[in-house]
């Protein structure tokens, strides 16, 4: 493993990752092998890559730990343009490679808005230039994130964007959802949509109920965001667009993509690892880096979370990572920034479920790899034979306290801090290339 | 003789009064004990003590109140302290950024005791965690508004003797109301058995585990209740579909004779005030002999004396 140094070209000679626990979720593979790494694809695998068999190759021992893809998170707010001071397109990506994250879909609610050709263009250069790993990003359905006029959906996918959300809003109009739907369809785009009724959701700012009450904060009933739901499922039948619901939080919306989903509707749903791991109990007193859209939930709606993730019924897992500087978070509940960094916690949070018990470790690597990868129609998040070489090498169990300071993201707005996690990336591999190697501070 | 040595003394541990959460019902009773000192000592010629003096208050109110802040002045000033008033009037979206800043800002003047009113739930206690002095929420957005809820228990008590036992009906905008929130937990935990009384669009949701029974109608309501506590209802809960008119409100849920009747007919009436005359209390019903009105405002300064007393033991030297 030493051998390896990160840096920015892609290795001359082929490198061979062996002694490996090979999990491919996409093909069901779990088993010892090594990986064969040239010209930044997986040139091959099994368990007949060894040691003694690689040829020239460059050999990394990976001591039985567990190789999967690199993961592929379809919801990073990266902060350019016109947010730099809370993230570039450079430290999410370094935040992403220390997380195992090799793909990130960048959101469109940017300033200005990811609405054009030319910003989708930016994006893709400033990436190619700045960033370790690979960056998509994801174009506004609407002119401006206004929900009124379509966006140029054709040309924009031309361009490069993977997908068409519209930020952390819904689109208040069926007749324009219908026909985003409708005309996304004609190109094979997918809809990525936040799912918040802005009427019922207006001035709340946690989940409704008894915490709210106590806090005397207003909240926002989990109707706002299934009476959204329901109604772009009708607009899906209606046209049969894709369409991918961004972030469900609750019970209730789980139960209603189940329904669509046995009514073979081209409906899928993502989750953030927010809402698999803590609750709106967690917000205790008034603390600000548990704000977030949607809002965390009940127990018993996280406990519905995690249970889809377990029956496949929730496809994505997204870090949904928004970092917000000190002047965002340090205000009261009510006026304060929604949003929380998530990129570099969001495996060892995720692990949470695995050592629990609650979500076998494929179903688990499937929601952070194959799922995603394949609703955006990417080649990557799959171990197989000519796929690209975004793999991530994952320890377990490695248990380490989160230390704010110690992120690579700009902005330390982490609701995991100072929360011990077990399991995190030990090596990240971005087309071959090294991108991010654990280093053990001496003494910890 | 020390005139500071009279004061009963108080088991109350705390640097801050942030609300009625967190305080025991030993702590309850302590400040209602102290607060019946003061109100004595107001009503005397000679009304000062000298507590507080050497000491600074700052009232620092982000939404105005007259009541609330004079009262607070009033309380200081008799314990011998410099008071010193801030208002902050805010309407724009920036106003957070300035609550540190104001913080940090205040505590370089080295005050002794914040008394600090906050549109924002929880701002208060935010305040709190950047400040070296003692804090007092004299109101945070829906949340708490403890001095509040201690004159009424205070009021109550002068009247009826206990708290415990008694049925104490809080009628109104429960919704947005931090008066009620204090009132509940605070009389929960001398054993008062509370109701609310608020048309489902005022009510909070999750309401009924605080413990109080939810009634829709003030003619179940208020059936038999030791106390009738009126609550204000802000105009602007008319234009936001919450009521549809003041009349309609009115004919429902109004303080008239006609719905009082079905109270105890010792009940005593109360509102923490600014009233709305003939929106959620009948004029003639706010002057009647059962209403406790007039009596909560000189309660009000009684706790808010024995409060500042309370929290000035443990004041650094």
């Amino acid at each position: 493993m030493q051998a390896l140094t990160p840096g920015p070209r892609t290795p001359a000679r082929p490198i061979a990752l062996v002694n490996a626990r090979l999990i491919d979720p996409a093909s069901g593979l779990d088993a010892l092998g090594g990986v064969l790494i040239a010209d930044g694809i997986v040139a091959d695998l099994g368990p007949h890559i060894a040691a003694g068999t690689a040829g020239n190759a460059e050999i990394v021992d990976c001591g039985g730990r567990v190789l999967a893809p690199g993961f592929v998170d379809m919801m990073v707010f990266a902060g350019e343009p016109g947010h730099e001071h809370r993230e570039t397109l450079a430290t999410a990506s370094r935040a992403a490679a220390a997380g195992g994250v090799t793909t990130i879909v960048c959101m469109p609610d940017t300033e200005p808005v990811i609405d054009d050709v030319a910003l989708v263009d930016f994006i893709r250069r400033r990436a190619r230039d700045t960033a370790l790993v690979n960056v998509h990003p994801m174009a506004a359905m609407t002119k401006g994130l206004m929900g009124e006029e379509m966006a140029e959906i054709g040309l924009l996918r031309d361009a490069g964007a993977i997908a068409f959300g519209n930020g952390k809003t819904s689109l208040a109009s069926a007749k324009v959802m219908r026909n985003v739907l409708a005309y996304a369809k004609d190109f094979g785009a997918l809809i990525v949509h936040h799912l918040e009724d802005p009427t019922l959701a207006k001035d709340g700012v946690m989940n409704e109920g008894e915490v709210a009450t106590r806090l005397g904060l207003r909240g926002i009933p989990s109707a706002a965001e299934t009476i959204i739901l329901e109604r772009d499922i009708r607009l899906v039948e209606l046209t049969g667009g894709r369409y991918h619901a961004g972030q469900i939080s609750c019970r209730a919306s789980l139960d209603i993509v189940r329904a669509a989903k046995q009514r073979g509707l081209p409906v899928t749903c993502g989750v953030s690892i927010n809402h698999l791991t803590l609750n709106e109990n967690d917000i205790g007193p008034y603390r600000t880096f548990f704000k977030m859209k949607p809002p965390l939930r009940s127990e018993d709606d996280r406990r519905a979370m995690v249970e889809g993730v377990a029956s496949g019924d929730i496809d994505v897992i997204v870090s949904a990572h928004d970092p917000r500087g000190a002047e965002g978070k340090r205000r009261p509940f009510a006026e304060a920034a929604d949003g929380a960094a998530g990129l570099e916690t969001l495996l060892g949070a995720a692990l949470r479920l695995y050592h629990n018990g609650d979500v076998p470790l494929p179903r688990l690597l499937q929601a952070l790899t194959a799922n995603p990868a394949r609703l955006l129609g990417l080649e990557s998040g799959r171990l197989a034979r000519g796929a690209p070489a975004d793999l991530v090498l994952i320890d377990l169990d490695a248990p380490w306290v989160v230390e704010p300071e110690r992120l690579c993201s700009k902005s330390k707005n982490t609701p995991f801090d100072a929360a011990r996690l077990q399991g995190r990336a030990l090596l990240t591999l971005v087309a071959g290339r090294l991108v991010y190697i654990y280093a053990a501070e001496p003494g910890r | 003789m020390s005139i500071a040595a009279e004061a009963p003394t108080v088991s109350f541990s705390h640097r801050h009064l942030l609300g009625i959460e967190g305080l025991s019902r030993g702590e309850i009773v302590a400040l209602l004990d102290l607060s019946e000192e003061a109100a004595k000592l107001s009503r005397q010629i000679a009304k000062k003590r000298d507590d507080l003096r050497g000491r600074t208050l700052i009232n620092l109110f982000f939404e105005a109140s007259t009541r609330t802040q004079s009262s607070f002045e009033l309380a200081g000033k008799r314990l011998g302290a410099d008071v010193m008033n801030m208002s902050i009037p805010t309407s724009s979206v920036q106003k957070g950024e300035t609550l540190i800043d104001t913080a940090v800002t205040l505590n370089a003047m080295r005050p002794d005791i914040l008394v600090v009113r906050h549109h924002a739930a929880g701002a208060v206690e935010l305040l709190a965690q950047k400040v070296d002095c003692s804090v007092i929420n004299a109101g945070d957005g829906s949340h708490e508004h403890p001095t509040q809820a201690l004159l009424d228990a205070l009021t109550i008590r002068r009247h009826k003797g206990r708290i415990e036992g008694l049925i104490v009906a809080i009628c109104g905008d429960i919704l947005h109301s931090r008066v009620a929130r204090s009132n509940i937990l605070l009389l929960n935990a001398l054993g008062a058995r509370v109701r609310v009384i608020a048309p489902s669009t005022l009510l909070a949701s999750g309401i009924e585990r605080l413990g109080v029974e939810v009634y829709s109608s003030m003619w179940e309501g208020l059936a038999d209740a030791d106390i009738v506590m009126m609550l204000r209802l802000q105009r602007e809960r008319m234009t936001s579909s919450l009521v549809p008119s003041q009349r309609e409100y009115f004919h429902f849920f109004g303080l008239d004779f006609e719905k009082l009747a079905r109270a105890k007919p010792d009940a005593l009436v109360m509102h923490p005030g600014p009233m709305n005359r003939g929106v959620e209390i009948d004029s003639n019903v706010a002057d009647d002999a059962r209403s406790v009105i007039r009596e909560q405002v000189e309660m009000g300064v009684a706790v808010r004396m024995a409060v500042l007393q309370a929290l000035a033991r443990h004041l650094p030297n």
